[in-house]
């Protein structure tokens, strides 16, 4: 395990707001092989297209999911979800062409396809005579 | 104590440089892990997170079911005690090629809430919305907060 990597769980701020970090949730996701490429699915409840941040840099992806603003509705009486944003990273297969990869979401739901660059796909050859 | 969900482990090494958050997490799923009560009649893997809050006039319950459909959640209130319970179908499964994680949770669930004050069942309003079910119960007149006035002659 490579402990030099960072921690996505606890960043420092950016906003100086009191606080020195800002806790995040790591979405459960999944992620498949298809023929051309790779899916990846991440849930994050609360959160939608206009709180999503997602970047490619250096062959890493970042998701980061803000939740929409809710006004508090009076006084919790049971708390088992957690308020904080989302965050996860994951290391690019070299192979995925990053210009031409989509994201949408739906329900708290983020479905990202992340297609494999045409010279990577397997190619039959045909063989002449 | 931080009540955690617990969920279905990796089950491959896709390589993510989060590892260490998701061992932190797995660690904290392995300590809250509680058997799911035999009588729901549900061996469930998958629990929901499910607040409740109180203001004056309403409880609101909102329980966290991202990716469903709405048709495939039911709600049902029963002597005081809300359920919600339903079915994530599987949408992807991998064709060829492999899974590289597979973390997230399918199949059925069920969660019940014994409601802190009598509710009018008729006048009970759900939404979903951003993969998060609101429940609105409207309280029953008498379990309302009331003024009294004093008249002091």
């Amino acid at each position: 395990m490579n402990a030099t990597l960072d921690n996505p769980q606890s960043k420092p701020a950016a906003n100086g707001n009191g606080s020195s970090r800002v806790n995040y949730l790591t979405p459960l996701a999944n992620i498949v092989e298809t023929k051309d490429g790779y899916v990846l699915e991440a849930e994050m409840p609360g959160v939608n297209k206009d709180g999503l941040d997602i970047t490619v840099e250096n062959g890493e992806l970042t998701i980061v999911g803000h939740r929409a603003a809710t006004e508090p509705r009076g006084r919790e009486v049971y708390r088992e979800s957690r308020a904080f944003d989302y965050r996860r990273t994951f290391e690019l297969d070299p192979s995925i062409d990053t210009t031409r990869v989509t994201a949408r979401i739906d329900q708290g739901v983020l479905t990202m396809q992340l297609p494999k660059a045409e010279s990577v796909k397997p190619r039959k050859i045909a063989v002449h005579d | 104590m931080s009540l955690i969900r617990y969920q279905t482990p990796e089950l491959s090494n896709w390589s993510s440089i989060d590892r260490l958050a998701s061992f932190r997490d797995e660690v904290n799923r392995l300590f809250d892990f509680t058997w799911p009560s035999r009588d729901s009649g549900l061996f469930s893997g998958w629990s929901p997170a499910l607040d409740v809050a109180d203001d004056k006039d309403n409880l609101v319950v909102k329980v966290e079911l991202p990716g469903m459909k709405k048709e495939d959640i039911n709600l049902s209130l029963h002597d005081g005690v809300l359920t919600v319970s339903g079915e994530r179908k599987h949408e992807r499964e991998a064709k060829e090629g492999g899974t590289f994680r597979s973390e997230r949770y399918f199949g059925k669930f069920q969660r019940s809430v014994t409601l802190p004050s009598a509710v009018d069942a008729n006048k009970v309003n759900a939404s979903y919305k951003d993969g998060i079910l609101t429940v609105e119960l409207p309280k029953a007149e008498e379990a309302k907060p009331k003024q009294i006035a004093v008249n002091v002659s």
